[in-house]
């Protein structure tokens, strides 16, 4: 019989080694469905590590997909730290997006040191400004916030199609419904020759460590840290709930709403309403598999990145389907989330 | 005892083993928990397992129920025909196959499902395709009448009270055909009230031929229901005598091992008023009793008892003073000032509070102890600086509680959700006494703790009162009331009597002013 003891201490070899191994152990399980789909396993899983990470313009690849991931991981760790369930991100990066270009796009002219900061910080207002309703909802009306961030998604992604229809409509677009471009000036220029990789994955990271001392070494991270844990006994202690709830919601959306700012302004130049391929849904199971910690955000984005940008390649050169990429990190998250058992207990035979 | 094991025992009923350990141990590293444990349950007896927290109590239930295997020793339970057969070890399917059925303190309930459906889940094996709802509900009805155990089948237990839910949790013990019940600290979420009528129940179960193990460390309701005790101390089994003729000192000594010290309240002169409520009215919310025209006048130095049957306006009362609930009408005021009614504003004008329910307003589990040490001084300089947390700091304030509050744990980064519940409320205690408060709000701060550690509690409080801090103690523990307070009002719907010297007053005369009348005050 197996029997679960609770840990005191879980030591950091063991905090670092279960995730790599509930990773391994999703890899080597879907093994099964690429044999049954009748692909060389060897050489699949051999091609998409290839396409993942073979050479520099692969890794590189990789970490473009990433940078969107790691600020949607990083809304969903910080919000769900608090308990606060923003689902909105994928439309909090949409709004962000929306105002780069209305921002960027020719509406202020500067230099790049003024205009790439106001690009940003318009974005992250966007997105901390779609997370206020749900989050005054929420803690005002007791209204769930599951629901109305994730019905915000379709109202954004509505409104966008509609402004790139309308207002936001690029004459010189040749017709397709298409923002015009963000300005020389407000772009985030790729650092590597030849290479898409560009300075908005630098942002991402500095966004993490931030992200990381805010929860993990202030008063405020000590702050949202008990509102999540134990709301009542937060409130007795003196710590204003709904004080911490409207900040994390604000930071939240604002961390979203800069995804969509560093696709526009970094990679695609312009908008469009396909944009995003529900990298703000991704992002929950990017903060999930890393048990909603900033930092660990970074490498479970690029795992989660790299087995999209990994699929892509094998799919195209053995004809497997890359929704293989769904389903190798739909596990991974379940491998990782049963991982979690290991950490908080020992595990005894007999 | 184990002697009998070897033959079939076939002596009156009234004195048959339907239950018996023999020799039980077992280790948990260098831990021991249980140590060469013989016990022996009749039918129709209720036992009382008595020993403070730690003792051994849950780790042999454990070991009786198969969550556990004894490293050594074995386990006997009679079948139908009353011949004791051997239980095997590590199978909680064995344990309720072979009619042993347990309650846990903390209730394993279907919220949004109803009673009946509470009753039945997992009876029926997984996969059949009828509920036969019908059938259950006509054996319910049955075993409501035999047992007095009245619960409506059709009602959601999200709306049962406490002590239905404890209700509905028996049934569902007896609904298996359980023939030993095990009852763990059962009375620990009850109103006097409510133990009453379990007692009754309980007595009743006997009567009817069930054989109940009642664990706790509440001497004088052992007492009050045990036919039999036996005392666990360390591990081992110190003491197992008839209930007859035994008395609250002997066992408590039996259970510490050694005289349990009672701190004696010193004579002394109040100083001035320091927190004075007038007037203070709560409205009815949330089936919570509001209070009308509360008035109280704690001054510096003195402790003020308030007793009361549960429920009639202690957590409205209680909230008013934690800031935690604004009143509609009426003041506050501490040391001559208005208290604005906030948790932060209470803090920071110098009362502490301990919370009724250490666990749900108390504590954060998953924090560690330090964090929750700091939880009530964040703008503090010694916390952060400039929003930046200083963990040395922190854990040189946690190191201090741990030695001076003698805080038994991993260590000052452990999360609090660890220890024990004599040890969370040492946290609490040196979390509000730390802070050097004016007015100290304990609410039941000594409800489920052992006897070490209410000793504790007690001569903290007792340490405050006399560093001239304003005490308010709120308890259901009259005897802990009696020996603490100065002065004790009596809270009766919502009103509040008048405080009267703890002299003049006597547990009868409490009783009596608790029940509403008022003459006897």
């Amino acid at each position: 019989m197996i029997r679960f003891e609770p840990r005191v201490g879980t030591p950091l070899t063991l905090r670092l080694g279960v995730p790599i191994a509930a990773v391994a152990a999703a890899l080597a399980i879907s093994a099964v469905p690429l044999a049954a789909a009748g692909a060389p396993i060897v050489t699949a899983f051999g091609l998409m590590a290839d396409g993942a990470a073979g050479s520099l313009f692969a890794l590189t690849e990789t970490l473009t997909r990433a940078t969107p991931l790691i600020f949607t991981g990083l809304a969903a760790a910080v919000s769900f730290r608090a308990r606060l369930y923003n689902i909105g991100a994928e439309g909090q990066l949409y709004a962000g997006a929306l105002a780069a270009v209305a921002v960027g796009a020719g509406a202020v002219e500067a230099p790049p040191l003024i205009l790439v900061p106001l690009v940003l910080v318009a974005a992250a207002l966007a997105g901390a400004l779609l997370m206020l309703g749900p989050t005054l909802l929420r803690t005002r009306l007791g209204v769930d916030e599951v629901v109305t961030t994730l019905l915000l998604n379709f109202v954004v992604l509505l409104f966008v199609q509609m402004m790139l229809e309308g207002p936001l409509k690029d004459p010189m677009g040749g017709g397709w419904p298409q923002s015009a471009p963000i300005l020389p000036e407000g772009t985030l220029p790729p650092f590597l020759e030849r290479m898409r990789l560009h300075a908005g994955f630098l942002i991402a990271l500095g966004a993490s460590i931030l992200a990381h001392v805010l929860i993990a070494r202030t008063t405020l991270g000590l702050e949202i840290r008990a509102v999540g844990e134990n709301p009542a006994a937060a409130r007795f202690a003196g710590i204003g709930v709904t004080r911490v709830m409207i900040i994390v919601g604000l930071l939240s959306g604002a961390l979203a709403g800069l995804a969509g700012a560093t696709e526009v302004a970094g990679l695609k130049g312009y908008l469009t309403s396909d944009m995003s391929r529900g990298f703000g849904y991704a992002g929950i199971v990017v903060a999930m598999v890393a048990s909603l910690a900033p930092l660990a955000v970074i490498p479970s984005a690029i795992f989660i990145a790299g087995v999209f940008v990994g699929a892509d390649t094998m799919s195209r050169t053995i004809g497997i389907s890359n929704y293989i990429a769904d389903l190798i990190v739909a596990l991974a998250l379940l491998c990782v989330l049963i991982s979690g058992l290991f950490l908080r207990f020992r595990v005894r035979l007999g | 005892m184990c002697k009998t094991r070897s033959k079939p025992v076939a002596v009156n009923s009234n004195a048959l083993v339907v239950l018996s350990l023999s020799g039980i141990g077992k280790r948990f590293g260098a831990l021991v928990a249980n140590q060469g444990i013989d016990l022996e349950l009749r039918r129709g007896e209720i036992l009382a397992l008595l020993g403070e927290n730690g003792a051994g109590k849950t780790t042999l239930m454990n070991i009786l129920f198969g969550h556990y295997v004894a490293d050594e020793g074995s386990i006997h339970v009679a079948d139908a025909a009353g011949a004791l057969v051997p239980l095997p070890p590590g199978s909680p399917q064995a344990a309720l196959a072979a009619g042993v059925g347990m309650v846990h303190q903390h209730f394993a309930l279907a919220e949004s499902l109803t009673v009946l459906e509470n009753v039945v889940l997992g009876t029926r094996p997984l996969g059949s395709p009828r509920l036969d709802l019908s059938g259950a509900r006509t054996r319910l009805a049955a075993l409501m009448r035999d047992s007095g155990l009245d619960v409506h089948p059709d009602r959601r237990v999200s709306r049962l009270s406490v002590g239905e839910k404890q209700r509905l949790e028996i049934l569902k013990v007896l609904y298996r055909g359980a023939r030993i019940l095990v009852l763990d600290e059962p009375t620990a979420v009850l109103t006097p009230q409510e133990v009453d009528g379990l007692f009754a129940v309980l007595r009743r179960l006997v009567a009817n031929g069930l054989s109940i193990i009642f664990i706790s460390h509440k001497l004088k309701e052992v007492l009050a229901i045990a036919d039999r005790i036996a005392v666990l101390r360390a591990g081992r089994k110190v003491a197992d005598r008839s209930a007859a003729g035994a008395d609250r000192a002997l066992l408590a000594e039996l259970m510490v091992g050694r005289e349990v010290a009672q701190s004696r309240r010193a004579p002394s002169e109040p100083g001035a008023p320091m927190l004075v409520l007038e007037g203070v009215d709560v409205t009815d919310s949330h089936g919570r009793n509001g209070l009308s025209a509360v008035a109280l006048t704690v001054r510096a130095g003195e402790i003020v008892g308030i007793a009361g049957v549960s429920g009639n306006g202690q957590a409205a009362f209680a909230a008013v003073i934690a800031g935690t609930l604004a009143p509609a009408r009426g003041k506050i005021m501490l040391d001559g000032k208005p208290l604005r009614p906030a948790p932060r504003a209470v803090v920071d004008a110098g009362v502490g509070r301990i919370p009724e329910d250490r666990h749900h307003e108390g504590i954060v589990g998953a924090l560690s102890i330090a964090e929750n040490l700091a939880l009530e001084s964040l703008r503090d300089p010694g916390v952060q600086h400039l929003g930046l947390l200083r963990f040395d700091g922190l854990r040189q304030r946690a190191e201090a509680a741990i030695r001076d509050y003698d805080i038994r744990c991993p260590g000052p980064d452990a999360p609090i959700r660890l220890l024990s519940g004599g040890n969370i409320q040492k946290v609490i205690l040196a979390r509000v006494l730390e802070r050097r408060p004016r007015v100290v709000l304990a609410n039941q701060p000594t409800r489920g703790l052992d006897i070490g550690a209410t000793a504790e509690v007690h001569r903290r409080l007792l340490e405050a009162r006399e560093r001239g801090v304003a005490i308010i103690l709120i308890s259901e523990d009259l005897d802990e009331l009696l020996a603490l307070s100065d002065r004790v009002a009596v809270m009766v719907a919502g009103r509040l009597s008048a405080p009267q010297a703890v002299e003049t007053l006597t547990l009868e005369r409490l009783g009596l002013m608790m029940a509403g009348h008022a003459e006897a005050a």
